[in-house]
């Protein structure tokens, strides 16, 4: 039987940091102390990764699963590498050549998978909530959401939230553009509630065909905390002290969504000419693979105020930072 | 024959007479009869103090699955929920596998419903030939067979001509078309309500919008064809307002509401079973519900009141269930993968009188949306079924309005136990269901 409501709720209702998290599902349970936390644990991560031996011993005997049932280069090779330099036995898992290209359902590959003793599993799902599902039924395992979705992809969020506090300090009353398909993006949902638990305020721009209805007309409340929809990239951009830019699909052109990629760049592409209408320095981040010429123009993606290669290495940071964590509860075991 | 039935002192409530009454209840041979001065030695006697009897539910809507999807639910299974739920007549939907689009299928299930027990099992036909949307099927030959209605329930009539030609040609047999209200362009079969909870879930919705547009072609073709159209498990207030008016401009149009559309609404996708959570706290482990998956979705809290009040006030003419058995792996999924659909039957009665409980409607009018209501949907030659007059078929529930019990799927005779109801409390419990003038369920104690 599904493990419904007896489950103990690790992640409901609560406010104080948890004394020892088992998964990281979405950001939307962390208090500013935990990511604070977490952050600040990253930045020393952040350190052994310009040592030139890029190793630490702490995970040595953990076994870290990542499942990508959904394409991914950058996330996966983050969370392995963040693995593996932490010392963990890290194996990955994919969609195709594994037992689910067989119709094996993702319910029975997770348990095949717990009963091999694994500590902990890294998914990634196009399905949103797949990870709430891994976690209510995984008894011995912890899930660490890898992207669900259209639903979350907190680790990205994170090293969102890294790379913005490393440039600007605190994030308190600063002011977050999150431009692009907004309706359709896990990073976007993550990253609104990082920067409301750090007390940022987020404007969200994009066509009408790509922003929740529901935040489009306010009606009937809404379902993420404190933001602002405008669809003027010109308006939103005013006095911004970061930009996020979210990568556009082709496919959403071919689904009746956009004019065309054309129109889509006119309207809201960064330009030169819209980034000087931001806060001098402001951040400019994009959570890739990005669409070279489309979200952002290609002079300002390589120019100073990109932050999209820093982002790509704090995410290694922030993932080791975060296994630690989940598989130490951060206090290294004493060596046998 | 069966032995002669006494029920004692109970309330007894008889739609069509409009009687309300406490007294006896007797039948002997399958029909009501007069209670004589002596009970018969063989009579089973009940004692009805506290208790209501009622003519046995009737159910437009049930997916008994069989043929083709015997793991999900079968004709033996199926017709033992309908009775442990007080429904002594239950409509079988055709998207079994092959569908009900020929005669032999239809006396298929009538062979194995007559072999399974004494539950009353019509059938309603395809629409189209193997529900594909394109060929209407042998409509008389079906309806010779005893088909009762037609429709292409799982899915809506494909298209806007073919359900043009389904209202002629079905309106010529004096049967109804009921439509599954689906603009499939817009939901691509999603099982979520499009709205600010699938917003917080990353959830691609299934708008109102989707229902309203086909319920309103419908009754477009229905004011230009004549004939019969019944809204299949309508669930938005725009669909509720539709049928208001198309009935007052004196169209042939009934529609039904199921007890989750009644009583749920999308916020039970989150997994805390409605509770007034707010949707910007941390979702809970129990999030994405997928017990919560139905089609169409739970809606909102508005939506709700308006189907509640169009049940009250007779726009809505029968709460049909869209019992929908499904296996354990069919929900042990993503959300997105898992299959649509509630094991309703058992849990029906139980919770259909929080309504009469929170006063939005009263216990009468309740029995007669689940009697009167569908069997005037049915059609006059099935109006006996709601009444309780003598020579009528001793079909009666016999219910503890306010008995409170735990949803414990594990005693479901049915195979499904999908349902976010598991586990909870329900006042208002169905104690004895006699079809047929034979006890079909009992529970235990009674």
């Amino acid at each position: 039987m599904m493990a419904h409501a007896t489950e103990q709720s690790t992640v409901a209702a609560q406010t104080e940091t948890p004394p020892r998290r088992r998964h990281v599902l979405d950001l939307d349970d962390f208090s500013r102390n935990e990511i604070t936390a977490l952050l600040d644990s990253a930045e020393a991560m952040h350190e052994l990764l310009s040592r030139s031996i890029k190793k630490a011993p702490s995970l040595r005997g953990k076994v870290v699963l990542t499942l990508f049932l959904e394409p991914s280069t950058r996330t996966r090779v983050s969370f392995e590498q963040a693995g593996k330099m932490l010392s963990a036995d890290v194996i990955n898992i994919s969609g195709s050549g594994s037992s689910a290209e067989k119709g094996e359902s993702l319910l029975n590959t997770a348990l095949t998978l717990q009963a091999m003793h694994a500590d902990l599993i890294v998914i990634r799902s196009p399905h949103s909530g797949a990870p709430y599902f891994l976690a209510r039924n995984l008894q011995r395992m912890g899930v660490v959401n890898a992207g669900d979705g259209r639903h979350a992809h907190p680790t990205q969020a994170l090293l969102d939230l890294m790379t913005m506090r490393h440039h600007v300090g605190g994030l308190e009353g600063k002011r977050v553009v999150i431009v692009g398909d907004v309706l359709h993006s896990r990073v976007a949902r993550s990253d609104v509630f990082g920067l409301h638990a750090l007390g940022a305020s987020v404007v969200l721009c994009g066509p009408p065909t790509l922003i929740p209805l529901d935040l489009l007309h306010k009606g009937e409340g809404d379902s993420l905390p404190d933001v602002s929809v405008e669809h003027d990239l010109d308006r939103a951009i005013e006095d911004a002290d970061a930009v996020i830019a979210l990568r556009i699909q082709q496919e959403r052109q071919g689904a009746g969504m956009l004019p065309s990629m054309r129109e889509y760049t006119r309207r809201w592409q960064v330009t030169e000419a819209r980034y000087r209408r931001a806060k001098p320095g402001a951040l400019l981040m994009h959570p890739g693979p990005m669409n070279e010429g489309v979200e952002i123009a290609s002079s300002l993606a390589h120019g100073p105020g990109s932050q999209i290669e820093e982002q790509v290495t704090n995410g290694v940071a922030v993932r080791m930072a975060l296994l630690y964590q989940l598989l130490t509860g951060g206090q290294e075991e004493a060596a046998e | 024959m069966s032995r002669p039935i006494l029920i004692t002192g109970a309330r007894v409530i008889d739609p069509v007479s409009g009687s309300d009454r406490t007294g006896d209840l007797f039948m002997r041979d399958g029909v009501i009869a007069d209670a004589p001065d002596a009970t018969p030695g063989d009579a089973l006697v009940v004692d009805g103090k506290g208790l209501v009897a009622a003519p046995g539910f009737i159910d437009l809507h049930t997916h008994l699955r069989e043929p083709g999807f015997e793991d999900k639910e079968s004709i033996e299974t199926g017709t033992a929920a309908a009775a442990a739920g007080g429904f002594t007549t239950v409509c079988a939907m055709p998207n079994t596998s092959p569908a009900i689009d020929t005669a032999a299928v239809v006396d298929f299930i009538t062979h194995r419903a007559r072999e399974a027990g004494p539950v009353r099992v019509l059938a309603f036909g395809a629409v189209s030939r193997g529900r594909k949307g394109v060929e209407l099927t042998d409509m008389e030959e079906l309806a010779r067979a005893g088909v009762v209605g037609f429709t292409d329930d799982g899915s809506p009539v494909a298209t806007g001509l073919l359900m043009e030609h389904a209202l002629l040609y079905a309106g010529e047999l004096g049967l109804p078309v009921m439509d599954h209200c689906e603009d499939h362009s817009i939901t691509a079969g999603l099982g979520m309500h499009e709205g600010a909870v699938a917003s917080r879930l990353g959830l691609a919705g299934y708008p109102s919008a989707a229902e309203e547009s086909l319920v309103a072609r419908d009754i477009a073709l229905l004011g230009l064809t004549g004939g019969h159209f019944h809204v299949a498990h309508v669930s938005t207030a725009g669909g509720v307002e539709m049928v208001r008016n198309a009935k007052g401009r004196g169209l042939r149009v009934t529609a039904e509401v199921t007890p989750n559309h009644l009583t749920m609404t999308d916020e039970w996708v989150l997994g805390v079973n409605g509770s007034a959570s707010g949707i910007a706290r941390p979702l809970s482990l129990s999030a994405y519900e997928t017990r919560a998956k139905v089609s169409p979705p739970l809606r909102s809290r508005s939506d709700r009141d308006a189907l509640v009040e169009g049940l009250r006030d007779g726009t809505i003419d029968a709460v049909a269930t869209d019992h929908a058995p499904h296996t354990f792996g069919d929900k042990a999924t993503p959300f997105d993968e898992a299959a649509v659909g509630i094991s309703t039957l058992e849990t029906a009665f139980g919770s259909l009188m929080s309504l009469v409980r929170a006063g939005a409607i009263d216990l009468p009018t309740l029995v007669a949306r689940l009697t009167l209501g569908p069997a005037s949907v049915l059609g006059e030659r099935f109006a006996n079924l709601a009444s309780l007059a003598v020579g009528t078929p001793a079909d009666i529930v016999l219910f503890d309005p306010e008995e409170r019990w735990v949803v414990d799927v594990s005693r479901f005779a049915s195979k499904g136990k999908n349902t976010p109801l598991a586990g909870q409390t329900l006042q208002g419990r169905v104690r004895m269901t006699i079809a047929g003038g034979e006890v079909a369920f009992r529970e235990a104690g009674q």
